[in-house]
């Protein structure tokens, strides 16, 4: 089998508080194939986040500090390398897009600039054919009058209109991988759509792979191959996107299957949508054995003395549960 | 930066000196005092002198009028005549605005000089030796007032050590380097005790700003792009940080024109503060009200150059 893209194996990401030791990703293995796009699904606070932005090397050290486990980059461990290093795998080889349009740009350069500086840095070009570079890239990612705004301030744009401009900065060196951090989270439903849509269509013309970290079930559905379902800090399931959609084996994926609004089953019986009980354990010593036993229907004596290990179930579906 | 932003803000200044001048014009017509007191306990000079001497200056019109008067001539740089000095009010201000001006401006020059690099550096190791170092240092500086650490840079700099003098003189008889040597030796101490003062509440604030700003999510992105730590904190941290300081600047600056007439006081700088302060103990009412005019419209300035600052800080400012 050829090495994977990226290659994540038993990281631990722990950030030390003044609480104690909190472990934001413990232990989460995860591959990327080239080309291929990984959903990574869990509600808030279950290490999505963390874990994507420890493959970049943007967690603040300390207070965070990675504990265990290789980040293996086509087969080149990162969490040894010093920032120097980094700077040249950041953007050029792996770009990152945020849950935040309206923060994530600098309100006093405009977008231009902001695009240009990293043109300019990766592809040894200057500032003048650097922001040429930066208006061809807007014009991809379908912004009108791309000449013009180029020059306009990141005030002067709309949320999705801004998030196609962070499409455009993270794609503007070709990346090999996007990591993309919930990039449609706070873009209401149409304009949502519209970015996943602009997503797929540089994907099919680059050829990048996607890391899709995202909480909506649904655009997992739509938009990946593969999933990662984590929970408290850890993968509990991990299949091709059908498998786990039709054979759900986690019984946390399959509370999260099920608490996805279904318009024709409610429809008429106004049926309650169903939640999962309870809420994510602290990362704070957690209980030992399984994380969701607390919240889980199928929860035995087991449960509570050691955490199961992930095992395969069929060909590509593996899941962390003793049942 | 657009230009009617600029002019807008101009013309604000108008209404806002105006409002000043009444308002100063006003409380300095209602305080006590005689400018010719002194003639009253003279016997040689009969009441009716007074009185005359009273008429010609107009001091017996009601408020109104005499502000309209001294509004029309003050506009026609006709700025009053000092009872006390005999001279015209605008040569009087000119020949000790020159020195504050420098004393002032070299002292917030070093302030921002000092406290920039130090306050960024701090923040960006925060709870590290330097910052608990630079932090102490800033409290310490700013809790004690210039008139205590002017008597003990006196002490230490001119009556221990003897390196500089502690008496400012504006008539220094030499030529050449020899007499710009000789005023930056005087000035060292003022400038520094202000300097030092404005640069310690600096360092503090520069350092929270710049904590703020680090965290924000465009600073990741920044870092995301490779561009480098140093990049990241000079061109997307930075001037971010900085328009918060500005106004600080800004709004400290009656503060320092404040402080600069105590310092003025204790090195003996013939400044406007000492003219301000031996005006008013000798009730020159004339001089009196320039000299606040002058400070008023100094601080109005600066405000409008900050103002400015901002704009090409932010450009979220100008454009509305």
């Amino acid at each position: 089998m050829a090495e994977p893209l990226l290659d994540i194996r038993g990281l631990k990401t722990w950030f030390k508080t003044d609480d104690g030791m909190v472990r934001a990703v413990d232990g989460v293995s995860l591959s990327i194939d080239r080309g291929e796009t990984l959903g990574v699904v869990g509600e808030s606070g279950c290490g999505k986040t963390v874990t994507a932005r420890s493959v970049l090397k943007l967690i603040d050290m300390p207070p965070g500090r990675f504990e265990a486990g290789q980040i293996l980059w086509q087969g080149r461990d990162l969490i040894p390398l010093d920032e120097t290093e980094m700077n040249k795998i950041r953007a050029r080889e792996i770009a990152i897009i945020f849950q935040e349009p309206m923060t994530s740009l600098n309100p006093v350069y405009t977008v231009g600039d902001q695009i240009a500086e990293v043109i300019e840095l990766h592809q040894k070009l200057s500032r003048k054919q650097a922001m040429v570079g930066a208006a061809d890239m807007l014009k991809l990612v379908n912004i009108p009058n791309p000449e013009r705004r180029v020059h306009d301030y990141p005030h002067q744009f709309s949320g999705g209109m801004r998030q196609r401009v962070m499409i455009a900065m993270a794609l503007s060196c070709q990346p090999k991988l996007l990591i993309a951090d919930e990039p449609t989270t706070a873009l209401d439903v149409t304009i949502q759509a519209q970015i996943l849509e602009l997503m797929q269509e540089m994907k099919e013309r680059f050829g990048m792979a996607i890391m899709l970290i995202t909480h909506a079930m649904g655009v997992v559905a739509e938009t990946t191959q593969r999933v990662v379902v984590m929970y408290a800090g850890k993968v509990v399931e991990e299949a091709p996107v059908g498998a786990l959609f039709g054979d759900p084996r986690h019984p946390y994926t399959q509370g999260l299957i099920r608490s996805i609004p279904r318009v024709d089953r409610s429809a008429g019986r106004q049926a309650r949508l169903e939640s999962i009980p309870g809420t994510v354990p602290s990362l704070l010593n957690p209980p030992p054995g399984c994380r969701f036993a607390a919240r889980c229907r199928y929860v035995m004596p087991a449960c509570t003395q050691a955490i199961p290990p992930l095992k395969e179930v069929a060909p590509g579906h593996k899941v962390a549960c003793i049942l | 930066m657009s230009r009617q932003y600029i002019i807008r803000k101009i013309l604000i200044m108008i209404p806002s000196l105006l409002g000043i001048s009444l308002v100063l014009f006003t409380v300095l017509a209602m305080a006590p005092g005689d400018p010719f007191e002194e003639l009253a306990t003279n016997p040689a000079i009969p009441p009716e002198v007074r009185a005359a001497l009273r008429a010609k200056f107009g001091l017996d019109d009601p408020v109104w009028t005499r502000y309209l008067h001294w509004l029309v001539a003050m506009i026609q740089g006709d700025w009053g005549f000092s009872f006390v000095s005999r001279m015209d009010v605008d040569k009087l201000i000119l020949q000790r605005l020159p020195v504050t001006l420098i004393v002032i401006g070299s002292s917030q020059i070093i302030a921002i000089l000092v406290a920039l690099p130090v306050g960024v550096l701090a923040a960006t190791r925060p709870y590290s030796l330097f910052d608990q170092v630079a932090n102490t240092l800033a409290f310490v500086g700013f809790s004690l007032p210039t008139f205590f650490t002017g008597l003990l840079f006196i002490l230490v700099f001119s009556i221990q050590l003897d390196w500089l003098p502690f008496v400012y003189r504006a008539n220094i008889d030499a030529t050449g380097w020899q007499f710009y040597w000789e005023h930056i030796k005087q000035s060292i101490m003022p400038v520094m005790v202000l300097g030092l003062f404005q640069g310690a509440s600096l360092v503090r604030f520069v350092r929270s700003s710049v904590l703020d700003v680090i965290k924000l999510d465009y600073v990741t992105t920044a870092r995301s792009k490779g561009i480098g730590e140093r990049k990241v904190i000079t061109k997307h941290v930075v001037r971010n940080a900085l328009i918060p300081v500005v106004t600080l600047v800004a709004l400290q600056l009656p503060i320092v024109f404040g402080g600069a007439i105590v310092t003025e006081q204790i090195f003996r700088v013939p400044g406007i503060g000492s003219l301000l302060i031996s005006s008013m103990l000798s009730n020159d009412t004339p001089v009196v009200m320039a000299v606040t005019f002058v400070i008023a419209c100094l601080v109005v300035f600066f405000n409008l150059l900050a103002d400015i600052i901002y704009g090409w800080l932010d450009p979220r400012i100008s454009y509305r």
